[in-house]
């Protein structure tokens, strides 16, 4: 990375910041939001198409606990994963029997954005495939299709534009994840400190320009993913376009 | 197998549904069975059981001596191990995939020449050929029903269970479907199964027929027969019957009907003990004033208490024996070509009927 003064953008607070900017936030907040979303797609898929099939009180039960991590603090959250990840904790202790360690590394930053981010996945998938007519499911298993190929082929391609809007949420509410972050990975520039976490703490250094710097860039990486995956939505073959009878 | 009487689809099943229990049990051969019914009666029902969709309370299920469902021995065969082929109401087509791509679907793990060819002869089976890159959104009714019946043919299965067929289509393609779904029929020659609401429509694709109430069958048996003879009155009615009227035994083959006020010789011995009689409105037959025929039995004065016009037809409503008083109901219906009828609509009242003992049935309750 290279290494330069930070500019700020708020004029008549100070345009330059003293320390020299650290550029590795960007990269660990795309990549820890990138990773977290395929880990929430494809979990957030199959609990979608898991509780599909299922009612009861069994289902009502799992999912209030899918649903937790949308309803508590993303702090509370991250204190749980805590417990769960911790030296002393069920996870920790079997992943430190296995010689590793998740706490304060970058693989907590994912954790943390994954789970997160999960609810707004599973609500939007679960959504998206009961908006599937059971009926093209059944003709599918007429001819001869297993469960995996009609969810393959019939349900997946027909729910992708929910799911897809899921998808975009649950990378937004990743990039933005900062509470839940901050609990389990911490700040170690360079390794666990996303673009929030950095402007938290240079805001705490009342480094203002940086911070200033900071939210400008977010925004602006923001705007330019969102625009990406709308076109790239409406340009997908599958999308609903293409059978619309256009 | 055998020739196309031997039974091939044995269907033994009960299953408890909302407001009552399904309890069906008949046999099908390699011809069309229409199954008749109101709606709610289960029909529907019936077609997911044996198609695999859901599974029955208890019972049994064998096609072609292959057991596809048996609750005593825990066997069920699950839908897409049946080698059941399903038109479903509403075509169900999947609207991402094009008419080709749809019907190849049941054929993904064919090698791929069997499979174009397969593909081919399902799609020339039903003249669907023309429509193969379309998507279903870009077709009419008529043609989505195509597209449909040959993905159903196209894993050349077993059976064919049809939902509502016709019911979809305006009058003009619903006479081109029945032509087609005729010709599918005589082709494939193993059972199938044609749910209907509409009684001419389940006569005239299936010379079987079976009629549904509230989950319980309540006729069975060549369309003739049921149509000429229905066995209680729900089935009269269904069936498009219109003249009823309560029944007193009095011989073997003379029955006082209560409602019509007056006694009436029946060709047939009647059963016992009889509940009803009934006379469909078309063979309700009128005799000239000064004829001979005047003196023959069943013949009765009546008079026209209002009429009701179609394009070639016409309905009367009749009051028998007396005129008419105020707000007093029609004994009978009955229906007469316009030509006839402008030949006796101007003769003077009353005029005669005859309730021929021919077409009159009993319908024990």
């Amino acid at each position: 990375m290279t290494l330069m003064p930070a500019v700020g953008l708020i004029p008549g607070v100070a345009l330059i910041s003293a320390a020299p900017m650290d550029w590795s936030p960007i990269r660990i907040s795309l990549e820890t939001s990138a990773t977290a979303t395929l880990i929430t797609l494809v979990a957030g898929l199959a609990a979608a198409a898991w509780r599909e099939r299922r009612t009861g009180p069994t289902a009502v039960i799992v999912d209030g606990i899918f649903l937790l991590p949308l309803v508590l603090p993303p702090t509370v959250v991250g204190f749980l994963l805590l417990l769960l990840f911790g030296r002393n904790g069920p996870l920790g202790q079997m992943l430190l029997r296995l010689g590793t360690t998740v706490v304060f590394s970058w693989s907590a930053t994912v954790i943390a954005a994954a789970v997160i981010s999960f609810p707004l996945m599973y609500l939007t998938a679960r959504a998206a495939l009961e908006q599937v007519d059971p009926r093209l499911l059944e003709a599918g298993q007429t001819l001869g299709a297993s469960e995996w190929r009609s969810f393959r082929q019939i349900a997946l391609p027909l729910a992708w534009p929910g799911i897809l809007a899921g998808t975009i949420l649950s990378f937004a509410r990743a990039l933005g994840e900062f509470g839940a972050t901050l609990m389990i990975a911490g700040n170690i520039p360079g390794r666990t400190a996303t673009i929030p976490i950095a402007i938290y703490f240079a805001v705490e250094a009342n480094d203002v320009p940086r911070a200033a710097a900071w939210c400008a860039i977010d925004v602006v990486i923001s705007l330019v993913l969102l625009a990406g995956l709308y076109s790239w939505s409406r340009a997908l073959p599958a999308g609903r376009a293409r059978w619309a009878g256009r | 197998m055998g020739g196309a009487l031997a039974v091939a689809l044995e269907v033994h099943i009960a299953k408890r549904l909302r407001d009552f229990t399904l309890d069906v049990s008949f046999t099908a051969t390699g011809a069309p069975l229409g199954i008749l019914g109101p709606s709610g009666a289960g029909k529907s029902m019936l077609l997911r059981s044996v198609a695999g969709l859901v599974r029955p309370d208890r019972g049994r299920i064998a096609l072609n001596g292959r057991v596809l469902f048996e609750s005593d021995r825990r066997v069920n065969v699950s839908a897409r191990d049946r080698h059941i082929g399903m038109l479903f109401q509403h075509y169900a087509l999947f609207p991402h995939l094009t008419v080709a791509q749809n019907v190849a679907f049941g054929l993904q793990d064919l090698p791929r020449p069997r499979r174009e060819l397969r593909l081919a002869q399902a799609l020339d089976r039903t003249h669907a050929a023309a429509l193969s890159d379309r998507y279903p959104r870009q077709i009419s009714g008529g043609e989505q029903q195509r597209a449909a019946l040959a993905r159903a043919l196209s894993i050349e299965p077993q059976a064919l269970l049809l939902d509502e067929p016709l019911a979809a289509l305006d009058t003009h393609l619903r006479s081109q479907m029945e032509t087609l779904l005729q010709e599918t029929f005589a082709a494939f020659e193993r059972p199938a199964l044609v749910v209907s609401h509409n009684m001419e429509e389940a006569y005239r694709l299936a010379a079987q027929l079976l009629v549904l109430m509230r989950g319980r069958v309540v006729a069975f048996g060549p369309r003739e027969e049921i149509f000429l003879r229905p066995p209680t009155l729900e089935v009269a009615r269904l069936t498009g019957c219109k003249n009823f009227s309560r029944a007193r035994p009095i011989a073997e083959t003379t029955v006082e009907a209560l409602d019509w006020e007056c006694r009436l010789r029946t060709t047939r011995p009647l059963p016992a003990p009889i509940a009803h009689v009934g006379l469909r409105a078309h063979h309700i037959d009128f005799v000239e004033a000064d004829g001979a025929g005047l003196n023959n039995e069943n013949v009765f004065p009546c008079w026209l208490v209002r009429s009701s016009e179609t394009p070639f037809r016409v309905t009367l409503y009749l009051r028998l024996h007396r005129a008419p008083r105020e707000g007093e109901e029609p004994h009978l219906q009955a229906e007469v070509f316009k030509e006839k009828w402008e030949r006796f609509r101007t003769c003077p009242l009353p005029w005669h009927v005859r309730l021929s003992p021919d077409s009159l049935f009993a319908m024990p309750e």
